[in-house]
Protein backbone atom coordinates (compact mmCIF):
# COMPACT_ATOMS: atom_id res chain seq x y z
CA UNK A 1 0.00 0.00 0.00
CA UNK A 2 1.26 3.20 -0.87
CA UNK A 3 1.27 6.45 0.97
CA UNK A 4 -0.98 7.83 -1.60
CA UNK A 5 -3.58 4.70 -0.71
CA UNK A 6 -2.82 5.37 3.08
CA UNK A 7 -4.00 8.47 3.29
CA UNK A 8 -7.14 8.24 1.03
CA UNK A 9 -8.34 5.30 2.24
CA UNK A 10 -7.44 5.25 6.14
CA UNK A 11 -6.59 9.13 7.19
CA UNK A 12 -9.42 10.94 5.45
CA UNK A 13 -12.18 8.68 6.46
CA UNK A 14 -11.05 8.97 10.44
CA UNK A 15 -10.96 12.48 10.07
CA UNK A 16 -14.55 13.05 8.39
CA UNK A 17 -15.58 11.28 11.06
CA UNK A 18 -14.58 13.07 13.39
CA UNK A 19 -15.91 15.88 12.19
CA UNK A 20 -18.85 13.90 12.13
CA UNK A 21 -18.93 13.58 15.74
CA UNK A 22 -17.64 16.96 16.43
CA UNK A 23 -20.70 18.19 14.19
CA UNK A 24 -23.29 16.24 16.51
CA UNK A 25 -21.80 18.03 19.68
CA UNK A 26 -21.72 21.25 17.52
CA UNK A 27 -25.68 20.54 16.91
CA UNK A 28 -26.76 19.22 19.97
CA UNK A 29 -24.31 20.86 22.68
CA UNK A 30 -26.23 22.04 26.01
CA UNK A 31 -24.18 26.13 26.26
CA UNK A 32 -22.95 28.22 23.86
CA UNK A 33 -19.04 27.23 25.41
CA UNK A 34 -19.87 23.58 24.10
CA UNK A 35 -20.26 25.10 20.66
CA UNK A 36 -17.31 27.32 20.69
CA UNK A 37 -15.06 24.85 21.33
CA UNK A 38 -16.94 22.41 18.90
CA UNK A 39 -16.47 25.59 15.96
CA UNK A 40 -12.58 25.49 17.66
CA UNK A 41 -12.05 21.96 17.02
CA UNK A 42 -13.89 22.08 13.18
CA UNK A 43 -11.43 24.59 12.13
CA UNK A 44 -8.93 22.19 13.88
CA UNK A 45 -9.49 19.11 12.10
CA UNK A 46 -9.82 21.31 8.97
CA UNK A 47 -6.34 22.42 9.06
CA UNK A 48 -4.93 18.75 9.58
CA UNK A 49 -7.16 17.89 6.68
CA UNK A 50 -6.28 20.49 4.48
CA UNK A 51 -2.22 19.10 5.61
CA UNK A 52 -3.28 15.70 4.21
CA UNK A 53 -4.67 17.11 1.11
CA UNK A 54 -2.10 18.71 0.43
CA UNK A 55 0.11 15.87 0.78
CA UNK A 56 -2.29 13.76 -1.42
CA UNK A 57 -2.71 16.08 -4.51
CA UNK A 58 1.39 17.71 -3.67
CA UNK A 59 0.52 21.04 -3.64
CA UNK A 60 2.42 23.01 -0.64
CA UNK A 61 0.76 26.12 -1.05
CA UNK A 62 -2.50 25.14 0.67
CA UNK A 63 -0.47 25.23 3.28
CA UNK A 64 -0.82 28.99 3.52
CA UNK A 65 -4.54 28.36 4.13
CA UNK A 66 -3.88 26.57 7.48
CA UNK A 67 -2.08 28.65 8.83
CA UNK A 68 -4.89 31.47 7.96
CA UNK A 69 -7.51 29.09 9.04
CA UNK A 70 -5.55 28.41 12.72
CA UNK A 71 -5.27 32.43 12.91
CA UNK A 72 -9.01 33.23 12.85
CA UNK A 73 -9.89 30.21 15.42
CA UNK A 74 -7.95 31.46 17.77
CA UNK A 75 -9.69 35.11 16.94
CA UNK A 76 -13.24 33.24 16.92
CA UNK A 77 -12.37 31.77 20.53
CA UNK A 78 -11.40 34.87 21.92
CA UNK A 79 -14.08 37.23 20.75
CA UNK A 80 -16.63 34.83 21.70
CA UNK A 81 -15.57 34.25 25.67
CA UNK A 82 -14.88 38.50 25.60
CA UNK A 83 -18.48 38.69 24.57
CA UNK A 84 -19.68 35.59 26.81
CA UNK A 85 -17.89 37.36 29.82
CA UNK A 86 -19.79 40.67 28.65
CA UNK A 87 -22.87 39.07 29.24
CA UNK A 88 -23.76 38.43 32.30
CA UNK A 89 -22.19 41.70 33.99
CA UNK A 90 -24.58 44.37 32.48
CA UNK B 1 11.13 3.35 3.68
CA UNK B 2 10.12 6.71 4.16
CA UNK B 3 6.62 6.29 3.09
CA UNK B 4 6.40 3.88 6.40
CA UNK B 5 7.64 6.88 8.64
CA UNK B 6 4.96 8.76 7.46
CA UNK B 7 2.14 6.55 7.38
CA UNK B 8 3.06 5.87 11.13
CA UNK B 9 3.53 9.43 11.95
CA UNK B 10 0.06 10.43 9.92
CA UNK B 11 -1.27 7.48 11.90
CA UNK B 12 -0.78 8.65 14.85
CA UNK B 13 -1.98 12.37 14.38
CA UNK B 14 -5.14 10.91 12.93
CA UNK B 15 -5.94 8.66 16.14
CA UNK B 16 -5.38 11.52 18.16
CA UNK B 17 -7.91 14.12 16.36
CA UNK B 18 -10.23 10.85 16.47
CA UNK B 19 -9.95 10.36 20.45
CA UNK B 20 -10.60 14.01 21.18
CA UNK B 21 -13.37 13.91 18.73
CA UNK B 22 -14.95 10.82 21.11
CA UNK B 23 -13.98 12.51 24.07
CA UNK B 24 -15.87 15.80 22.97
CA UNK B 25 -18.71 13.50 21.99
CA UNK B 26 -19.12 11.49 25.11
CA UNK B 27 -17.30 13.42 28.24
CA UNK B 28 -20.17 14.28 30.86
CA UNK B 29 -19.35 17.64 31.09
CA UNK B 30 -18.28 21.30 29.87
CA UNK B 31 -15.24 21.43 31.40
CA UNK B 32 -14.03 17.82 30.81
CA UNK B 33 -14.38 18.65 27.36
CA UNK B 34 -12.48 21.61 26.87
CA UNK B 35 -9.90 19.79 28.43
CA UNK B 36 -9.91 16.87 25.92
CA UNK B 37 -10.43 18.87 22.65
CA UNK B 38 -7.11 21.33 23.83
CA UNK B 39 -4.70 18.42 24.73
CA UNK B 40 -5.31 15.66 21.95
CA UNK B 41 -6.16 18.02 19.21
CA UNK B 42 -3.28 20.03 19.40
CA UNK B 43 -0.87 17.06 19.41
CA UNK B 44 -2.45 15.38 16.57
CA UNK B 45 -2.54 18.60 14.37
CA UNK B 46 1.69 18.77 15.16
CA UNK B 47 1.49 15.01 14.04
CA UNK B 48 -0.18 15.64 10.81
CA UNK B 49 1.92 18.20 9.92
CA UNK B 50 5.53 16.81 10.64
CA UNK B 51 4.28 14.52 8.57
CA UNK B 52 3.08 16.87 6.01
CA UNK B 53 6.57 18.62 6.33
CA UNK B 54 8.70 15.93 6.57
CA UNK B 55 6.88 14.45 2.85
CA UNK B 56 7.80 17.64 0.75
CA UNK B 57 11.19 17.98 2.58
CA UNK B 58 11.70 21.60 1.80
CA UNK B 59 12.86 24.50 4.26
CA UNK B 60 9.86 27.11 3.08
CA UNK B 61 7.66 24.20 4.23
CA UNK B 62 8.97 23.26 6.56
CA UNK B 63 9.29 26.87 8.24
CA UNK B 64 5.81 27.23 7.26
CA UNK B 65 4.89 23.84 9.11
CA UNK B 66 7.15 25.43 12.32
CA UNK B 67 4.78 27.85 12.31
CA UNK B 68 1.42 26.75 12.14
CA UNK B 69 2.75 24.04 15.32
CA UNK B 70 4.33 27.03 17.12
CA UNK B 71 1.04 29.14 17.06
CA UNK B 72 -1.30 26.34 17.14
CA UNK B 73 0.72 25.25 20.98
CA UNK B 74 0.53 29.19 22.04
CA UNK B 75 -2.82 29.94 21.72
CA UNK B 76 -4.97 26.42 22.27
CA UNK B 77 -4.04 26.59 25.82
CA UNK B 78 -4.87 30.49 26.16
CA UNK B 79 -8.31 29.80 23.80
CA UNK B 80 -9.24 27.17 26.10
CA UNK B 81 -8.60 29.23 29.58
CA UNK B 82 -10.51 32.16 28.48
CA UNK B 83 -13.72 30.20 26.96
CA UNK B 84 -13.67 27.75 30.11
CA UNK B 85 -13.19 31.36 32.16
CA UNK B 86 -15.64 32.98 30.86
CA UNK B 87 -18.10 29.86 31.14
CA UNK B 88 -17.26 29.55 34.72
CA UNK B 89 -18.35 32.94 35.07
CA UNK B 90 -21.70 32.34 33.20
CA UNK B 91 -22.44 29.31 35.66
CA UNK B 92 -22.20 26.70 33.86
CA UNK B 93 -23.17 23.57 35.54
CA UNK B 94 -20.84 21.02 36.79
CA UNK B 95 -20.89 16.73 36.41
CA UNK B 96 -22.45 15.23 39.33
CA UNK B 97 -19.44 13.58 39.70
CA UNK B 98 -17.11 16.27 40.75
CA UNK B 99 -15.56 16.07 43.67
CA UNK B 100 -14.20 19.76 44.37
CA UNK B 101 -14.25 22.98 43.12
CA UNK B 102 -11.20 25.02 44.03
CA UNK B 103 -12.81 28.58 42.34
CA UNK B 104 -15.63 28.58 44.06
CA UNK B 105 -15.71 31.84 45.79
CA UNK B 106 -13.24 33.22 44.16
CA UNK B 107 -13.93 35.25 41.24
CA UNK B 108 -15.16 38.71 42.43
CA UNK B 109 -19.10 38.91 41.03
CA UNK B 110 -18.60 42.35 39.84
CA UNK B 111 -14.56 42.71 38.73
CA UNK B 112 -14.00 39.62 37.75
CA UNK B 113 -10.68 39.61 39.60
CA UNK B 114 -9.54 36.38 41.18
CA UNK B 115 -8.82 36.13 44.45
CA UNK B 116 -5.98 33.63 46.02
CA UNK B 117 -7.25 33.40 49.51
CA UNK B 118 -3.74 34.10 50.70
CA UNK B 119 -4.27 38.22 50.88
CA UNK B 120 -3.02 40.26 54.09
CA UNK B 121 -4.19 43.59 55.21
CA UNK B 122 -1.39 45.48 52.68
CA UNK B 123 -2.43 44.06 49.63
CA UNK B 124 -6.31 43.47 50.40
CA UNK B 125 -7.36 46.70 48.76
CA UNK B 126 -5.23 45.61 45.22
CA UNK B 127 -6.92 42.73 44.85
CA UNK B 128 -9.41 44.58 42.00
CA UNK B 129 -7.13 47.01 40.29
CA UNK B 130 -5.95 43.80 38.00
CA UNK B 131 -6.36 44.55 34.00
CA UNK B 132 -10.09 44.08 34.63
CA UNK B 133 -10.39 47.22 36.79
CA UNK B 134 -9.58 49.42 33.37
CA UNK B 135 -11.91 47.67 31.68
CA UNK B 136 -15.26 48.65 34.22
CA UNK B 137 -14.19 51.80 34.37
CA UNK B 138 -15.40 52.22 30.48
CA UNK B 139 -18.75 51.18 31.52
Amino acid sequence: MSLYDFLYIIILPVLIISVIMVFIRFVKGPGVGDRVISLDLLITIGIAIIAVYSVISDQPTFLDIALILALIAFLGTIAYSYYLEKKKRS
Amino acid sequence: MKDIILMIISGLGALFIFLAAVGLLRMPDYYLRVSVTTKAATLGIGLVLVAASLYFNDFSITSRVVAIIVFMFLTAPVGAHMISRASYINDTPMWDGSVVDDLKGQYDPKTHALKSGFETSENADDAGKGHFKSEDSED
